[in-house]
């Protein structure tokens, strides 16, 4: 088995979300409804000192994710019909739409706000990996899309060349789940046990 | 809106049969997606897939890359050009965000389908659909009527600049076979920067260096703009300034009232300022540099006139009106450009200055580089001049790894335009003019209106052909003053409208016409950032229902005005198309044939590094600019004479002045920092946002969804307002009320509010006494006056209250 990751550079994501799009578009998903989804983490302020003059500690960074494919993902420990499963060849995560009874345990578990109960499809909808894509030979379609050439995606071992295990604020501790994504920190990224910052762009991500 | 506007096409049904079975089941029903359809056509079921190239053609010079996938004549997804193996270094035209939702904008049920007529008043909205005859007929007539009666000095064509291709511009062409149309200068987005450069530097040699030619800088100067937002795509500003970043070893400020997304990650770079004191702000850095011996001293005399005395130009010598006069306070307004005084009005605290101002000094390769938001203001003329000033002041002009204070150039592929024809009508008026222009032109003079090829205007505007443009109220200022203006229909008394979706402006219109894509028909475009690119498409999908290509309205209008033969030549669209691109090809012979164009659908170039006024600064006087002195002009003795005798209003020019500044100065904005008022005690700024691209796809809800339309406000200011970041909040001023969230953020200095640009306008125009904008459009808030010299929109130039409005 290969297990499968996805790469984040934060470096150079600027948070345009054309990753979360490409992937609405391709998975056809409407309104309300995202499998990739980009966190904005801010902390610092900016005031004005007693010459009325500009002084600022402020930070921000966008945070690209979407499922993570953990090797312990907490969605399947939790899944009480066995939907959720990994796929032995790449280690993707999915959901198995006959089995799942969108009972929403999954959605609960999940630390990284992945997968969500669809209640008009009646069942969990979240990232595959574009495991089809994959099966042919091609990245998922938000790593393809990226302008900035922030995302990338393969083999674990490759990945975790270009960074480390998904160890930023706002993403909790990668102990939790151990994910399968690897992050290139910013300057202003925070440590995941950080307090600095706080996800600022609530209503942005659904 | 909040209705889900996803087409449901049979296809989405069918894809959630899963779905449908597992509702079914839950409902205790056997409902299932077959029995509500019947059997699928066979030629459904057997549809391949294949896939079309297309191009963005909205106004970002991005225009990047679409791969349409379609079965049976419907578009499944819209992918771009792109491939996992791509290295960094591979430029690709990525479509952005907005690219990525073409499919919604294609299927929306606002798209426009037929021709219709309006059956309302003029912003009501209320239409009603016509036949193509009826449409044509009525457009053509009052045309005719309106040149009889008044001449084709009444006709016009607003600035527009929703579609961008080799042949978009039909109607200048049709209109000018039957005599001719008023014609303007200017463009929203650049109006001061482009009056103020060619005083300065000239119009040949301008150009700016590539955003890779500051990989071989040692600082870097970005005057309030951000490369990420204003070009989103894979093969321009966006890409290229995350490239850069990594690629450089250069100091990065990006000099800025609000942290763009620019600076995101890296807010070490964010340098926050008082907007519109950009000019102030290179004043402090000159007196330091002054005081500290930092100038290049030889590079001023010998490349530029009027740094000091000794190359002011013969006339003006001995009038302390040098530059360094009025940095030292020996000249003009008599104060000293201290860091101290730049501090006050800057913000930027004066060690700041000073520490800038040092690496300024003593750091190459600088690379100065300004967006053009600081010149989209009332004083932007003298705060794009003075930009462009700093890296001279140190010699840092036409090196590797310099800029010469403007924005960033390209390496573009340029393709030849449909050939307008010649216009009869000499006299131009500034773009932003037009509503003045329909309100009172014969008012309209050289000397107090920018009036071009004529002293005055002899009638106001009567007949405007607006064509996939949103300037006549979205994006023009003063929408309420707008509205009044152009809902009198005795004013303007004909407006045809094209476009594919029912933005604001439209809603003026007395005929409307349906307009395809540029993705729904043969089409060529070619463009780039550090790297050249250029895309033919053909079309996605067959024209549903009753669109068609402008080309085909003016052709249709020509006939009816009995010159379709001088329209066409006998020619369709595409093989205008064709011809024109030969001609191109004959100056760019790198370009593939047309068949292999058509093929290939994306042609990309990677570019070289660009260095601007390289040839300048290797020899001066062979290569000498085209300004007055052929040298670069600090003082501009043309723009002082050009100016005498001009009517002033209070705080167009310095105080005790009565030409406009001719260095570059720092003039308090009329709206703006040093301005607010007790009833509006805020600065308000625009900017660019991610969700749209001006107002295109505005009103797309799966980008309004996770862009929302907020009012950046910094913690203190909404603090002692009461409001919390998500809260509803009115942001008003002397020209109207805006409704829109608050985005409570340290990203933004304290002081100032910022609102992106391009938000649909949306009030009830006649209804609400109040019409406030529930859209938030900042143009509900932009005044009308224009900028002194170039008669530029100041859109940036505002004050405001913010309220919170309670649930």
């Amino acid at each position: 088995m290969t297990q499968y990751a996805f790469h984040f550079d934060a470096t150079r994501c600027t948070g345009c979300k054309t990753c979360e799009f490409s992937c609405k578009d391709y998975k056809d998903l409407g309104l309300e409804s995202a499998y990739r989804k980009v966190y904005e983490c801010a902390g610092g302020e900016t005031v004005r000192d007693a010459d009325g003059c500009f002084k600022t500690t402020c930070f921000s960074y966008p945070v690209s994710i979407s499922c993570n494919h953990c090797d312990n993902p907490a969605c399947m420990q939790v899944c009480p019909t066995g939907a959720m499963h990994k796929d032995e060849e790449t280690g993707l995560v999915g959901v198995d739409e006959g089995k799942c009874i969108g009972c929403g345990y999954c959605h609960m578990a999940c630390p990284y706000n992945s997968p969500k109960v669809d209640r008009e499809k009646g069942h969990s909808v979240k990232c595959d990996g574009c495991a089809d894509r994959v099966a042919a030979g091609e990245a998922p379609v938000c790593v393809e899309a990226c302008p900035a050439r922030a995302l990338a995606f393969g083999p674990a071992e490759e990945m975790a060349k270009l960074g480390e295990r998904a160890n930023i604020a706002p993403l909790p501790e990668a102990k939790l789940t151990t994910p399968n994504l690897f992050v290139k920190a910013c300057a202003d990224a925070q440590p995941s046990d950080s307090r600095a910052g706080r996800i600022v762009n609530p209503l942005e991500v659904l | 809106m909040s209705t889900n506007t996803h087409a449901v096409s049979r296809r989405s049904f069918l894809k959630t049969t899963g779905a449908l079975g597992a509702l079914a089941v839950a409902a205790g029903g056997a409902a299932s997606a077959d029995s509500m359809f019947g059997d699928a056509p066979v030629a459904f079921a057997d549809g391949q897939e294949t896939t079309t190239w297309g191009h963005c053609a909205i106004n970002c010079p991005g225009r990047c890359s679409l791969k349409f996938h379609v079965k049976d004549d419907e578009v499944m997804w819209v992918d771009t050009y792109t491939s996992k193996d791509a290295g960094f270094d591979d430029p690709q035209p990525r479509a952005c965000l907005r690219g990525r939702t073409y499919r919604r904008w294609l299927a929306h049920p606002d798209r426009l389908s037929y021709p219709m007529k309006r059956v309302g008043k003029r912003g009501e909205g209320k239409f009603e659909q016509v036949s193509w005859e009826e449409a044509i007929d009525t457009a053509a007539t009052k045309l005719k009527e309106v040149i009889d009666t008044y001449g084709n000095e009444a006709v016009y064509v607003p600035y527009a600049t929703g579609v961008s291709a080799s042949t978009s511009r039909p109607f200048n062409r049709m209109l000018n076979l039957v005599g001719g149309y008023l014609n303007f200068y200017n463009s929203y987005s650049t109006a001061q920067i482009s009056c103020i450069t060619p005083y300065m530097y000239g119009s040949k040699q301008s150009g700016g260096s590539t955003l890779s030619a500051a990989e071989d800088a040692e600082l870097i100067l970005l005057f309030g703009s951000s490369p990420v937002e204003t070009r989103q795509g894979g093969a321009v500003s966006h890409y290229d300034w995350a490239h850069l970043r990594e690629k450089t070893n250069a100091k990065i400020y990006i000099i800025d009232p609000r942290m763009s997304d620019s600076a995101m990650g890296h807010s070490d770079t964010w340098l926050p300022i008082n907007p519109g004191t950009d000019a102030a702000l290179v004043a402090g850095i000159a007196h330091y540099l002054i005081e500290n011996d930092l100038i290049d001293l030889d590079f001023l005399h010998t490349y530029c006139v009027g740094y000091d005395e000794e190359t002011m130009p013969e006339a003006y010598k001995g009038k302390n009106m040098s530059y360094y006069d009025y940095i030292m306070g020996t000249g003009y307004d008599m104060v000293e450009k201290t860091p101290a005084w730049a501090a006050k009005i800057t913000g930027i605290p004066a060690q700041t200055i000073e520490k800038l101002a040092h690496e300024v000094g003593t750091t190459k390769p600088l690379y100065v580089n300004q967006g053009w938001g600081p010149q989209r203001r009332s004083n932007g003329e003298w705060t794009a001049w003075s930009i462009m000033a700093l890296p001279c002041l140190v010699g840092q002009i036409g090196l590797p790894g310099t800029n010469n204070g403007t924005r960033e150039g390209s390496n573009a592929v340029s393709l030849a335009s449909l050939p307008k024809g010649d216009n009869p009508v000499k006299k131009s008026i500034p773009c932003f003019l037009f509503t003045d222009a329909i309100d009172h032109g014969p008012e309209m003079t050289a000397k107090n209106a920018g009036v071009k090829g004529g002293d005055k205007l002899e009638v106001g505007i009567k007949y405007m052909i607006n064509y996939a443009g949103n300037c006549l109220t979205n994006q023009h200022s003063d929408i309420n003053k707008a509205h009044d203006i152009l809902a009198d229909e005795s004013k303007c008394e004909f407006i045809l409208g094209v476009d594919t979706v029912m933005c604001d402006s439209l809603k003026y219109a007395d005929i409307i016409l349906p307009d395809l894509f540029r993705f729904e028909q043969v089409s060529m475009i070619g463009t780039g950032g550090d790297n050249a690119y250029m895309i033919a498409g053909q079309p996605c999908t067959s024209p549903k229902f009753e669109r068609k290509t402008a080309y085909e309205m003016a052709s249709l209008m020509a006939e009816k005005l009995g010159v379709k033969d001088e329209f066409t030549e006998g020619k369709t669209e595409e093989e205008w198309i064709r011809e024109l691109y030969e001609e191109s090809r004959k100056k760019d012979a790198e370009l593939p044939s047309y068949e292999q164009a058509m093929d290939q659908g994306v042609y990309v170039r990677p570019g070289k590094k660009k260095t601007s006024m390289e040839k300048f600064r290797a020899d001066p006087v062979a290569n000498a600019l085209d300004t007055p002195s052929g040298k670069i002009e600090i003082f501009s003795e043309k723009l002082l004479q050009f100016t005498e005798g001009w009517e002033f209003q209070e705080g167009d020019t310095l105080k005790g002045m009565d030409t406009l500044p001719p260095v570059p100065v720092y003039i308090p904005e009329w709206f703006g920092v040093e301005t607010t008022t007790d009833e509006f005690p805020l600065a308000l700024t625009g900017f660019h946002y991610r969700g749209r691209i001006h107002s295109s796809w505005g009103f797309i809800e799966d980008l309004k969804e996770v862009n929302p339309q907020e009012a950046w406000i910094n913690p203190i200011d909404a603090q002692e307002r009461g409001i919390e970041q998500g809260d509803t909040v009115h942001v008003k001023n002397q020209f109207g009320t805006i409704e829109l969230l608050a985005k409570v953020t340290p990203r933004v200095v304290p002081g100032t509010v910022a609102v992106s640009q391009g938000a649909w306008h949306t009030a009830d125009m006649y209804g609400d006494p109040e019409r406030v904008d529930k859209g938030g459009s900042i143009n509900t808030l932009t005044t009308q006056r224009p900028s002194p010299l170039s008669k530029g929109n100041p859109q940036h130039t505002n004050i405001c209250q913010v309220e919170k409005v309670s649930a």
